[in-house]
């Protein structure tokens, strides 16, 4: 690389000249932040600024770039210099617009201000600019893994995108549990009959798709590699291995009935004319390819009355059975009294519920079963016992407040879905601890397990995507719902959250739009989502590195492998940029080229440190430039003032955060730092799922650092803050801020 | 028992849903109630004793096919037509129109308790009403206040006697109204004979409902 030539540029726009003293801060740029070149312009973000800048880059030489104008995250589309390596100081939403526009608070604005741009020339000069990952692969086949709705709607629209897909499926045919189905809920207007389950069409367009090439009767036996190059050894039925190239991989594996043999007490098992969801459904296409009436199995009569019991086996408080709604059921039992009902409306249904639930147009479907005739009541199955022919059973009217029972032909249990997601990694993992003492019944456990697994992942951190709740494949629930925590690996349909048939079909799509941008992406170099774009990647000085496994353990996306001597390997691809490496690693030896230990090191150092009689405290804010750092930003569109002594820094995420940056910051005399990053847990809202989450248990260890240097724990906080924030933050800033007034100066400043 | 009511219950047998679908005027619309209760949350008579079912039960009782409680009930004479079940019912069915029609018919059927005091307003006031083609204020007010005997109706007088003093002199009231003179319409009997058209008009279409309904 060239040599470096730094150059700084001061903004005068937006009304900030006349809240600070602009050539002051020039000053400073040149004397504290040794820029080569200082320039202050008018209107920085306009074609002249720019071009301004773009000069110096050409014909000056500079490398460099430091821009003291409005936040990081506006003006991205002007101040966009990919050649050079880029720092922002917040001068706008970070100090005018914070600060009120009063004499008295002139000095502490500009004061504020000259430390932003201390920082920013501090940033910068740390910086390098990102090459971008070499080591990319170009391969752009999608697999789908599952031949269902979901898959086939998953292959069909990558293929219309103009991808070549792959597409697995274990069964014989392709269709899934939609071609079980007799005919499917309504999903046209005026939403009263069920419809054509529409499987064979889809299967049909799949075959005719010169771009989609299906394997039948196979599994994925092993599946290694990165976005934009996975391999996967895909078992056929033969017996044989054949091995594909694909760029990204969409899980569509969907899901299964909860099994009714869990119900002994509905029923199910005791008597023949007790069916699930699927039982009813096969009777249907039996009696509709026979010509006749749905009949009972017992005695092959025709059914006369049929009760539809609701929520079998599913939002189970005492956690025997589901503890979820699967969503979909409601629909199905409505769909399938409408099947009795339009054969001989005199045959009784009756559908005992105790919240009907009818997502999409499901209201207009239920509307149109009551005006057939189906009757709705709301009670509660306590046993379905049979009785010969008939079943009876024993149910509490909740609505009349009384135990009563009635008698039905047939029953049909609406027992919900489980998904298909593979086993749970940590499960395993404890498995595969056990199974080391070497007896047979442990590696047996182990092996039941792997033969769950799905995808077969030759990763680290075990073969599958990690579970969310119940089971179900974690795919950042809150905010992206496709994401896994497998780069490149996308979930779509009931194996993420249970679902219906158009619900998973617009999974199936998002998700085909996901992976293509990530085959994409991967194919620049570029990382994938929620940095999309970014050409930063993480790189380790190994001969610094002791092999403490923290970076391949903490890793939120399995990322990091371990090499043949224990060295963390990098599969950029899989990286997403979080820094969470960056920030666990105990040697600081995990580095970006424009984002590092020492980008944020520099500048908690440049700010300028006022001694213990200044009443001038210094608070350090490491914010979560995904939710915390737009909060503050919005607070400052919003004139939400806080307080003047608190100097914000960015971090990609609290995950990044690395200790070393608040024990250096305490150290030089700092009174406070506050941490503001995402909820965690269980409604987790990291955009890097762990991120925060690490950070935070990370950061509980400092308070016995504290302890250790004598200083109170409440000078370091940890808040948790959402995007919508930007109202209550000021608040809790200045609340803080008081705190730590109260507290009195740190014991460190000056030393 | 009445003859039509052991009739209707034979013709239906279990069916009572039926039975108030096709014989009820707005039977048809207690399949469509959906069990949210916002109707039983909005009636102002929740808290009389006679409320023994609210209309969300009432309707759960027909289909529950509970003929005896629901003609036994109390519930749909409590009814005082102020519409607000019906306004807010989500699924809008026209809750205060179905009560009335259960009503009705049970009235129809002779299932209607003896002594109900809504019932019985609603007797003398249509009595009254169609008598000379717009109400008689005094002759409806004191065959309310005489309907549980001479003794509580004097008392009853009495206690009221002030504000009917002042309902005369400010010319609200006329007490000749009580002979049968005060304000009539301009044509008695063309009220009557349209009256009596209507009555035979609707007692032909629930003579043909009650004989061809029902039967398969």
């Amino acid at each position: 690389m060239a040599e470096m030539k730094t150059a700084a540029y001061l903004c005068k726009g937006c009304e900030i000249d006349k809240r600070v003293n602009v050539a002051a801060l020039a000053k400073i740029a040149t004397k504290e932040g040794k820029m080569a070149l200082v320039r202050e312009h008018d209107f920085l973000c306009s074609a002249d600024g720019v071009a301004l800048i773009q000069n110096d880059i050409d014909n000056e030489g500079v490398t460099h770039v430091a821009l003291g104008a409005c936040s990081r995250r506006a003006k991205t589309e002007a101040f966009n210099f990919p050649t050079v390596a880029l720092s922002r100081g917040n001068l706008r939403e970070g100090v005018i617009w914070i600060r009120p526009d009063t004499p008295d608070a002139q000095e502490t604005t500009q004061e504020m201000a000259e430390d932003y741009v201390r920082m920013m020339c501090a940033e910068v000069k740390t910086m390098q600019v990102p090459a971008g990952n070499q080591k990319t692969g170009t391969i752009k086949t999608i697999l789908v893994v599952g031949g269902g709705v979901s898959g086939m709607t998953a292959a069909l629209e990558a293929s219309k995108a103009g991808y070549k897909v792959v597409l697995i499926e274990k069964a014989a045919a392709l269709g899934g549990w939609a071609a079980k189905l007799h005919k499917r809920v309504p999903t046209r207007e005026p939403f009263k009959s069920p419809e054509d389950n529409g499987v064979a069409d889809m299967a049909a367009r799949i075959d005719a798709d010169a771009n989609i090439k299906v394997y039948l009767n196979a599994t994925i036996a092993k599946t290694s590699g990165s976005p934009g190059r996975f391999k996967i050894d895909i078992a056929i039925e033969s017996g044989s291995v054949v091995t594909e190239d694909v760029g990204a991989i969409i899980q569509a594996t969907g899901f299964t009935l909860y099994d009714a043999n869990k119900l002994p007490h509905l029923g199910y098992g005791k008597s023949p004319n007790v069916v699930d969801q699927a039982g009813l459904e096969a009777l249907a296409k039996e009696a509709a390819a026979s010509g006749k009436p749905i009949c009972r199995p017992s005695d092959g009569q025709p059914v006369k009355s049929v009760v539809f019991v609701q929520c079998a086996g599913q939002r189970d408080a005492s956690g025997e059975h589901l503890q979820y709604c699967s969503g979909y059921c409601c629909n199905v039992s409505i769909k399938q009294a409408t099947y009795f009902k339009d054969s001989n409306p005199d045959i009784d249904t009756v559908v005992l519920f105790t919240d009907l639930r009818t997502p999409g147009n499901g209201e207009d479907f239920y509307r149109s079963a009551q005006n057939r005739g189906v009757i709705f009541s709301k009670g509660v199955v306590s046993e379905v016992t049979a009785n010969g022919n008939t079943c009876t059973v024993q149910f509490k009217d909740l609505i009349l407040n009384e135990d009563t029972a009635a008698e039905a032909d047939l029953v049909v249990l609406a027992t919900g879905s489980v998904p298909t997601s593979g086993p749970e990694l940590e499960a395993l993992a404890d498995a595969k601890r056990a199974a080391e003492s070497g007896t047979e019944e442990t590696k047996n456990v182990v092996l039941q397990m792997m033969d769950k697994s799905v995808l077969n992942l030759d990763y680290r951190q075990g073969p599958d995507i990690p579970h969310f709740k119940h089971g179900f494949n974690d795919s950042h629930f809150i905010c992206f719902p496709y994401e896994t925590r497998r780069t490149g690996i996308y979930a779509a349909g009931p194996v993420r959250r249970p679902m219906d048939i158009l619900q998973a079909q617009e999974d199936a799509t998002g998700a085909a739009m996901k992976a293509i941008q990530a085959v994409e992406n991967a194919g620049l170099g570029k990382a994938a989502h929620p940095r999309a774009g970014d050409l930063s990647f993480p790189t380790a000085r190994l001969e610094g590195c002791t092999q403490c496994k923290r970076c391949t353990v903490e890793c939120p996306f399995g990322a990091i492998d371990e090499d043949e001597k224990r060295f963390p390997l990098f599969n950029e691809s899989r990286c997403r940029r979080c820094g969470t490496c960056m920030g666990a690693c105990p040697v600081r030896v995990i580095s970006f080229e424009n984002y590092s230990v020492n980008t944020v090191g520099m500048q908690i150092k440049a700010v300028d440190m006022p001694d213990e009689f200044s009443e001038k405290p210094r608070i350090l804010i490491l914010a979560c430039e995904n939710d915390a750092y737009p909060a503050l930003d919005m607070a400052g569109m919003n004139r939400n003032a806080y307080d003047p002594f608190v100097r914000v820094i960015p971090v990609r995420c609290l995950g990044s955060v690395n200790t070393i940056w608040i024990t250096d910051a305490l150290n030089s005399g700092y009174d406070g730092v506050m941490l503001m990053g995402c909820k965690h847990g269980d409604e987790y809202q990291c955009h890097f799922v762990k991120g925060s989450e690490l950070g935070r248990y990370r950061m509980s260890k400092v308070y016995d650092t504290l302890k250790g240097m004598n200083l109170e724990i409440d000078r370091l906080m940890d808040m948790e803050v959402a995007i919508t924030d930007m109202d209550t933050l000021p608040g809790k800033i200045n609340a803080y801020a008081e705190q730590i007034k109260a507290m009195g100066p740190s014991p460190f400043k000056g030393l | 028992m009445s003859n039509l009511n052991e009739q209707m219950a034979d013709r239906y047998k279990n069916n009572f849903l039926k039975e108030i679908e096709e014989q009820a005027e707005m039977g048809e619309w207690v399949k469509m109630c959906m069990q949210c209760g916002l109707c039983s949350g909005s009636c102002p008579t929740h808290f009389h004793s006679g409320w023994d079912h609210p209309p969300q039960e009432i309707f759960m009782l027909i289909r529950a096919g509970k003929r005896e409680e629901v003609l036994n009930s109390q519930g749909m004479y409590m009814c005082t037509s102020c519409y607000n079940c019906y306004v807010r019912c989500p699924r809008k069915v026209p809750v205060t129109h179905v009560m009335h029609g259960i009503a009705e018919y049970a009235y129809r059927i002779g299932r209607a308790p003896k002594a109900q005091p809504t019932l019985h307003l609603s007797k003398t006031f249509w009595t009254n009403a169609t008598k000379y083609g717009r109400v008689n204020e005094v002759q409806l007010t004191q065959s309310l206040y005489f309907k549980d005997g001479i003794g509580s109706g004097i008392k009853k007088a009495m206690e009221m006697q002030k504000e009917a003093l002042g309902l005369v002199m400010a010319g609200r009231l006329n007490p000749m109204e009580a002979l049968g003179m005060g304000h009539k319409c301009k044509d008695v009997s063309g009220i009557h004979k349209m009256l009596a058209k209507a009555e035979e008009l609707e007692a032909k279409n629930k003579a043909a409902k009650a004989d061809t309904a029902g039967k398969e």
